[in-house]
């Protein structure tokens, strides 16, 4: 898996950035998102894939944000699968990408 | 029997239509599948951002808040359960999923106001990450600050379309180029239809007229062709006048107009037509709002897309009829006034739909290898062989034959694409296709909530 790197980063801040600071880890690797994110802006504003396609193996990084496609299912490291959209980040969150299996 | 109204959807139109019923003295369940009301158009931010809502709503500022305030002053004569969602419906009776658990909610009277969301025509390229729809890419600004991308392509077409890249403008977000399928020409012969509404009319001139101003290219009368990228979206192409163009981006937000959210009425059995200007199926209703099946009503864009101010008009219009039907007094003059407003929208819908026609011309121009279910991977080239090799004519044969629109969307982002390549591969109209059947459950159930409602009905 590549490493997510801010400059990989598919989301931008451009407002609300004086929200307060939450860590949570992503692929083992400890980062910062901020209060009233969702896992979805969590991820993606350090990287630029939420899942990849069981069929092709591509990478996805969700596409509505409204709840209709489901194309933003993320795993935690326990093995529960959010809806990455419609899901807030909290502290501690241990997320992996890539490793949801099916729904 | 005793009445028990539940309204689905806290947009303009089940907002409206929840103060109506407390109004008359009526405590609906109010269902929403988002955490605080105001809808997709409307919907706020999470607690703890501090953007004014002139901000984040623009010239819409003062329906939101109205709307939102409309809300706000009802929740104690209302049972309100956000983070709701309804993943199916049968015999007066909604499935319930919140938190993780299962429930069943019975009703005798239902009003469906379940929105919309983007009508998706895609290109190759469009599973990249970095594209999205032309609402997601609002989303991601209204409701958390950020932009798709630090160089935003936006393209289809719709009133939308410019609304958004204004939005990100403003917002400082970069705008590399808007590409519009709608020619100019269009737009022009589309203006008398659309004074009838001057306001939104002027709105639409003045995002363009801004758009320009700011130096952003604006391309009008295009065909998306691709996007492009290693493992993201690094350029969006296009062709005009038969040349082929592309630009360098890393977003690309795309959309052609709204397409109604329908799979509600669908699974309650509410008879549907097709409509042409809509060129979909949609749910019977009428002038009220009610459906073909007794004790249903339907509000809003998820009833077919009339805009956020006729939702308003039409959830108070048919909690109005909801009411009547159950014997209560209702003002029949302020009825009456609602449905001709609704009546007056009509003629500045038909203008819209010239101005920001649907691109007759995309099914043609489809590649085989273009992934038109991106649940399931199913490209327009097996669609094609598969109405070649079996003869399949109508779309819930084709789904069950090649498994488009059986995906974790079901049909709601692949829906209208696969129903054009099917009609353009067997010759036929859109409305000779059929229409996708919904299927419970709507959504996706987490696996252990099915478990656990198992496990509870073996106890029980």
């Amino acid at each position: 898996m590549k490493p997510i790197t801010k400059s990989g980063a598919l989301l931008h801040r451009v407002a609300e950035g004086g929200r307060t600071p939450v860590s949570f880890v992503l692929n083992g690797q400890p980062l910062k998102a901020l209060a009233g994110d969702t896992v979805l802006t969590a991820v993606l504003t350090h990287g630029a894939q939420l899942r990849f396609s069981e069929f092709s193996g591509e990478a996805r990084a969700g596409f509505c944000l409204m709840g209709a496609c489901q194309d933003c299912w993320v795993a935690t490291e326990s093995g529960q699968r959010l809806r990455a959209c419609g899901t807030f980040i909290e502290e501690g969150m241990r997320l992996v990408t890539g490793a949801e299996g099916p729904v | 029997m005793k009445l028990q109204a539940v309204i689905v959807g806290a947009g303009p139109a089940g907002v409206r239509a929840a103060q109506t019923l407390a109004a008359h003295g009526v405590r609906p369940v109010v269902v929403d599948e988002a955490p605080r009301w105001g809808g997709q158009i409307y919907r706020q931010p999470p607690p703890g951002f501090t953007r004014a809502k002139e901000t984040l709503y623009g010239f819409e500022a003062a329906r939101a808040d109205a709307v939102h305030s409309a809300m706000a002053g009802i929740l104690d004569k209302i049972d309100y359960r956000p983070d709701t969602l309804v993943w199916s419906a049968e015999g007066s009776q909604l499935d319930l999923l919140a938190q993780g658990q299962m429930r069943t909610l019975p009703y005798s009277h239902l009003i469906v106001a379940t929105g919309a969301t983007d009508r998706v025509l895609p290109f190759p390229g469009w599973t990249l990450p970095g594209v999205y729809t032309l609402g997601a890419a609002q989303v991601a600004l209204k409701f958390q600050g950020c932009a798709i991308g630090s160089r935003v392509v936006f393209a289809g077409t719709g009133p939308l379309l410019y609304l958004i890249a204004y939005q990100y403008a403003k917002a400082g977000a970069k705008v590399a180029a808007v590409l519009d399928t709608a020619s100019f020409a269009g737009k022009a012969a589309a203006a008398p239809a659309m004074l009838g509404q001057p306001a939104l009319f002027a709105k639409g001139l003045y995002y363009l007229g801004w758009l320009r101003l700011h130096g952003i290219p604006v391309h009008q009368g295009v065909e998306l062709t691709h996007a492009t990228g290693d493992e993201r979206v690094q350029a969006m192409h296009w062709r005009k006048a038969g040349r082929e163009h592309h630009i360098d981006c890393d977003g690309v937000g795309f959309g052609y107009a709204l397409r109604p959210e329908t799979q509600l009425p669908d699974l309650l059995g509410c008879r549907f037509r097709y409509d042409t200007l809509q060129r979909g199926a949609l749910p019977e209703r009428d002038a009220a709002g009610r459906s073909s099946v007794t004790g249903v009503y339907l509000a809003g864009d998820g009833a077919g897309i009339m805009g956020a101010d006729a939702a308003e008009w039409a959830g108070e219009r048919a909690a109005l009829a909801l009411l009547a039907d159950a014997g209560k007094t209702i003002d029949a003059a302020r009825a009456a006034s609602l449905e001709s407003r609704l009546a007056g929208i009509a003629s500045f819908r038909h203008g819209l739909e010239r101005a920001f026609p649907f691109p007759a011309g995309w099914a043609a121009a489809a590649p085989d290898e273009l992934v038109v279910c991106r649940c399931e991977e199913i490209t327009a080239g097996e669609l094609r062989r598969c109405v070649a090799d079996t003869g399949a004519r109508e779309m819930n044969r084709l789904k069950a034959l090649t498994r488009v629109g059986m995906g974790r969307c079901q049909g709601r982002t692949c829906g209208v694409a696969a129903a054009e390549i099917l009609a353009h591969a067997c010759a036929a109209q859109p409305d000779a296709v059929g229409r996708l059947r919904g299927q419970s459950p709507i959504k996706p159930l987490p696996f252990s909530a099915i478990v656990a409602a198992a496990v509870k009905q073996e106890a029980a």
